[in-house]
């Protein structure tokens, strides 16, 4: 049973009527097919009225579903015969960050992504997908293998941010995220980024100086935390709630003040109710990125990101 | 004996008990308290100094136009953008007021000075972070302003400096300070290329999106002594690995021992020991002997 969340309880209770009433149905032998349409017609409109006006809140709910997809199910779903690469030949390999290379629709590309774990024993594998700086320097390693062998890239951000810990901060969490960000700027290559879940500060930044960036749905990209943002702001974590209201993370908002190129539109309640179909959206969307970036030199490549980041900010002169 | 009530009484009618905030009243201005040490020394004294404490030798903070003063050829430096201004752009109740009170306060548009000037004549480009202004932290203008800095080096064909002075992201501005973090790193990609000198001076404190963005990446990375430069705030870590941490954590010592910085340099040998680089960057032939 997937976990239901608060804001969708009035969809979940009226699809368990109407199942409760098909079993009647079939057990008491009494025909009740027109009240069933009925009341399927009136779920329609609900999860439609629902869907299609959550909040920012709602979206962060779902953005930390703990069943919702992680670059792993995508990778499965959208690519085949994918090898991972591990280490970043310097100190380790960082399980928060995979990668490697696989096949989208027949030709060779690098995929990298931040990786949560899918219960309890993985996350702390996984360290809840916040990596160290040796995971970023593997990504980095990736990309510039990428470059040499002039794949296309694409990242998936998932994670609540860099993890801050003391051996972290011994081996230059600042400077492997640094060095991501003026890496990327200038990479060959066409690098699109998608964020699948929390895109959390530099931590999910480092893997997002890309051409094109998309954002699922029901993603988040921010500065900082709803609960971070409220205890900084309002000395109170408890407003998150408003919090993500007031900090426009979600991917509408985002789209709105123009930081990113697309939303991809989710399944109804969210990526996890039907991950296959989701990655069907996800696959068309990266498709036309790809067609229209590999048209583009390497100097206009290079351009393009400079350009878009470029014109990010808001100010008067 | 009954005098002795009277003088008791006197006695305390006139008792005065120095409070915290009156021991540390010193007139403004004339002295100043190192924040370090708890000495008092002479603000004229202290300038000649360069804001560096007689006694015991603590790096004070300066502000933008002083550090001007200290590192740039003589009336060499000519500011830019001084004209942008900060929106409100996610409407946060008084943001607008604290940025015109620390504008009028530290006489700077926002919390970063650029322009250009010389060293011994030399010219650069500076930027330079005032901690004064709303903690040094980077919003729109900071990042745009550092941006046009770099651009304005790239087409001068000039070497790029700067002193980062900076909590991290300004957090009432939302994600587009995050991307700020992106915009400087395009730009300083974009002056990379053409072969040009990136120096980047940490003072304190440095700390998350800047640290973790232009601050850590210059050809050279320079701190001063004792200066606090981080990813994550200390609490932050604290809270999160559950231990104590070491007295020096996330000093330019420590960072200096884990191999993040080049050299940390005291802030009397500052302008000679980076003029000396520059100087030794400018020629784009290969040297023959």
């Amino acid at each position: 049973m997937v976990k239901t969340l608060p804001f969708e309880e009035p969809v979940v209770q009226l699809k368990a009527k109407i199942e409760e009433l098909k079993e009647y149905t079939v057990t008491a032998d009494v025909d009740m097919t027109a009240e069933i349409e009925n009341l399927e017609k009136r779920l329609q409109r609900l999860e439609k009225e629902i869907y299609e006006n959550m909040e920012p809140w709602d979206r962060v709910q779902v953005a930390r579903h703990p069943s919702r997809p992680t670059t792993r199910d995508y990778i499965q779903l959208l690519f085949t015969d994918f090898i991972e690469l591990h280490g970043d030949r310097l100190y380790g390999d960082d399980a928060a960050i995979i990668g490697g290379i696989a096949l989208f629709d027949g030709k060779p590309i690098t995929i990298i992504g931040h990786q949560r774990g899918a219960d309890t024993k993985e996350n702390i594998k996984r360290n809840f997908g916040m990596p160290h700086p040796e995971g970023y320097r593997k990504a980095l390693r990736l990309m510039k293998q990428a470059e040499k062998f002039n794949r296309p890239i694409i990242c998936f951000i998932d994670t609540k941010g860099a993890y801050p810990g003391k051996a972290a901060e011994e081996r230059g969490q600042s400077e492997a995220i640094a060095r991501n960000l003026v890496e990327m700027a200038g990479l060959k290559v066409p690098v699109i980024s998608v964020v699948i879940g929390e895109g959390g500060s530099g931590g999910a930044l480092a893997l997002g100086v890309a051409n094109h960036i998309h954002m699922l749905e029901n993603s988040t990209y921010s500065v900082i935390s709803p609960e971070g943002a409220a205890s900084i702001l309002w000395k109170d974590a408890s407003l998150a709630k408003q919090a993500a209201e007031a900090m426009k993370i979600t991917a509408p908002d985002l789209k709105k003040m123009n930081i990113i190129d697309g939303v991809i539109r989710e399944v109804y309640g969210g990526a996890h109710r039907d991950s296959e179909a989701q990655a069907t959206y996800m696959k068309e969307v990266l498709l036309n990125s790809l067609r229209e970036l590999s048209k583009l030199s390497a100097e206009q490549l290079i351009d393009e990101r400079y350009n878009k980041f470029k014109h990010i900010g808001e100010f008067t002169e | 004996m009954i005098r002795d009530i009277f003088r008791k009484n006197q006695k305390k009618k006139y008792a005065t008990i120095p409070t915290e905030k009156a021991k540390n009243d010193v007139p403004e201005g004339i002295m100043m308290k190192c924040p370090e040490c708890r000495k008092n020394v002479f603000t004229k004294d202290l300038m000649k100094n360069l804001k560096v404490c007689p006694t015991c030798d603590h790096h004070m903070k300066m502000t933008a136009h002083e550090r001007v003063e200290i590192f740039l050829d003589e009336n060499t430096f000519e500011s830019m953008d001084d004209h942008l201004e900060t929106v409100n752009p996610l409407n946060f109740p008084s943001y607008t007021e604290k940025i015109k009170s620390d504008a009028k306060k530290t006489g700077i548009n926002e919390a970063v000075l650029t322009g250009v000037g010389q060293l011994e004549g030399q010219k650069v480009v500076v930027a330079i972070m005032d901690s004064h202004f709303r903690m040094g932290s980077m919003g729109s203008v900071v990042g745009e302003k550092i941006t046009r800095a770099i651009e304005k080096a790239t087409e001068l064909q000039v070497p790029f400096i700067i002193f980062t002075a900076s909590g991290g992201a300004r957090m009432q501005e939302g994600v587009l300070s995050l991307m700020q973090m992106a915009k400087t790193s395009v730009a300083l990609r974009r002056h990379s290329d053409h072969g040009l000198l990136y120096i980047s001076i940490l003072t304190h404190p440095t700390t998350g999106g800047v640290s973790a963005s232009f601050a850590s990446v210059g050809d050279i990375n320079i701190a001063e002594p004792k200066a606090l430069i981080g990813f994550a705030g200390r609490r932050v870590i604290e809270q999160t690995v559950r231990e104590k941490l070491p007295e020096d954590f996330q000093t330019a010592e420590f960072l200096m021992e884990h191999g993040q910085l080049d050299a940390v340099i005291h802030r009397k040998d500052m302008r000679e020991k980076v003029t000396t680089l520059v100087q030794m960057h400018m020629s784009k032939e290969v040297s023959t002997w």
